[in-house]
């Protein structure tokens, strides 16, 4: 504090008396983002719920062409970025600008494995029909209108995908701000922010993957 | 972290992410493996237990919650507040529906490529229930009188 006023640091803002209310405010306001995001997905889950309420034994039936292996696979690739991800900012929080470049690296390449399995699970459902909708074609699931269970599937997963993509191109502005040697252990906000919206990606995920891949 | 006199971050050891993250993947096993024997409804419980403990350690320990400013916590509650009374609503209508009145449940969308093929499904009595619409109308309650 004392050093913040008498001398103004580069990263502080003229409305802000100081770098902590300058950073807790841009955390209250990335926190009311994450609620929009919440409530995003939100109304999926609720289209998920309602479908499946109505039609148990489709969602059932269908789940079961779901991948389970590539599933759980994508899900430890996801925890595994979160921790790079906090120890990116651990690390500038320490000072250490090296090793968060490395984590910030380490995290995109997670992101990408991620995208990468689920590029080969969409293709194997793509060449099957297993489609949303109108574009179902698939024959072989038993129960009511199975091509919901696939309408409700691409939506919550493509969004959460989008999100995937949007957290690389996120991440990949703060380790390119980074290497120009922007941040320090004083200030550190877009990386944390960043943090928070990618940690966000894994909880929507940590609830995809037991309500897609694993139904009974 | 309300002090004025905070002036260094709050670092937590690298040993508390290390072991947030065993959790998680240990989490993740036992999910996986419960999904493989049959418990009736038990799956849906554990399989939804599990994943709001993993949110939490995620929520706590990753986003920080635990250590930062309560009023993040306060945010990310309402949200979930919000979002659960949304779905309890919107249940109390759906899974209510035909309790006073008989209805009869249709497939949702009669033009899907799935339909076409069925040649002894007749879509033009259906067909004017559809009119004018190109795309899934998603009411799968939408009642069908049959004739």
């Amino acid at each position: 504090m004392s050093t913040q006023s008498a001398e103004h640091p580069k990263h502080l803002l003229h409305h802000f008396s100081t770098s902590q209310q300058q950073a807790e405010s841009a955390k209250l306001g990335m926190w009311v983002f994450l609620l929009t995001e919440i409530l995003l997905f939100g109304g999926l889950f609720l289209a998920y719920t309602v479908y499946r309420s109505w039609h148990p034994d489709m969602f059932y039936n269908a789940h079961l062409f779901l991948d389970r292996e590539l599933g759980s696979l994508n899900t430890v690739v996801l925890i595994l970025s979160s921790l790079t991800m906090a120890l990116a900012i651990r690390s500038m929080q320490l000072g250490n600008r090296k090793r968060t470049i490395r984590m910030l690296v380490f995290t995109l390449a997670l992101a990408a494995v991620f995208l990468v399995v689920k590029y080969f699970e969409y293709s194997h459902k793509i060449d099957l029909g297993q489609l949303p909708g109108k574009l179902y074609t698939f024959q072989g699931i038993e129960g009511d209108n199975p091509h919901v269970f696939f309408s409700v599937y691409f939506l919550m997963t493509g969004l959460h995908g989008i999100h995937v993509v949007a957290g690389m191109l996120t991440i990949g502005w703060v380790l390119w701000r980074t290497v120009r040697n922007d941040f320090s252990s004083e200030y550190y906000t877009p990386i944390e922010m960043t943090g928070l919206y990618w940690h966000l990606v894994d909880l929507v995920w940590i609830f995809l993957f037991p309500l897609f891949y694993l139904i009974g | 972290m309300n002090s004025q006199s905070h002036a260094q971050h709050h670092v937590l050891p690298l040993r508390t992410y290390v072991m947030v993250t065993v959790g998680l993947l240990v989490l993740t096993a036992i999910t996986v493996g419960i999904s493989y024997m049959d418990f009736g409804v038990f799956n849906l419980l554990v399989a939804m237990a599990v994943a709001v403990a993993k949110a939490a350690l995620v929520a706590l320990y990753f986003m920080h919650l635990k250590y930062d400013n309560k009023i993040y916590l306060v945010v990310f509650l309402v949200a979930l507040v919000t979002l659960g009374v949304l779905i309890f609503l919107t249940l109390a209508d759906t899974m209510t529906r035909g309790d006073i009145d008989q209805e009869e449940r249709g497939p949702i969308n009669r033009r899907a490529a799935m339909y076409q093929q069925d040649t002894t499904a007749v879509p033009a009595a259906a067909m004017h229930m559809t009119e004018g619409q190109t795309n899934d109308t998603t009411a799968s309650e939408d009642t069908s009188h049959a004739p």
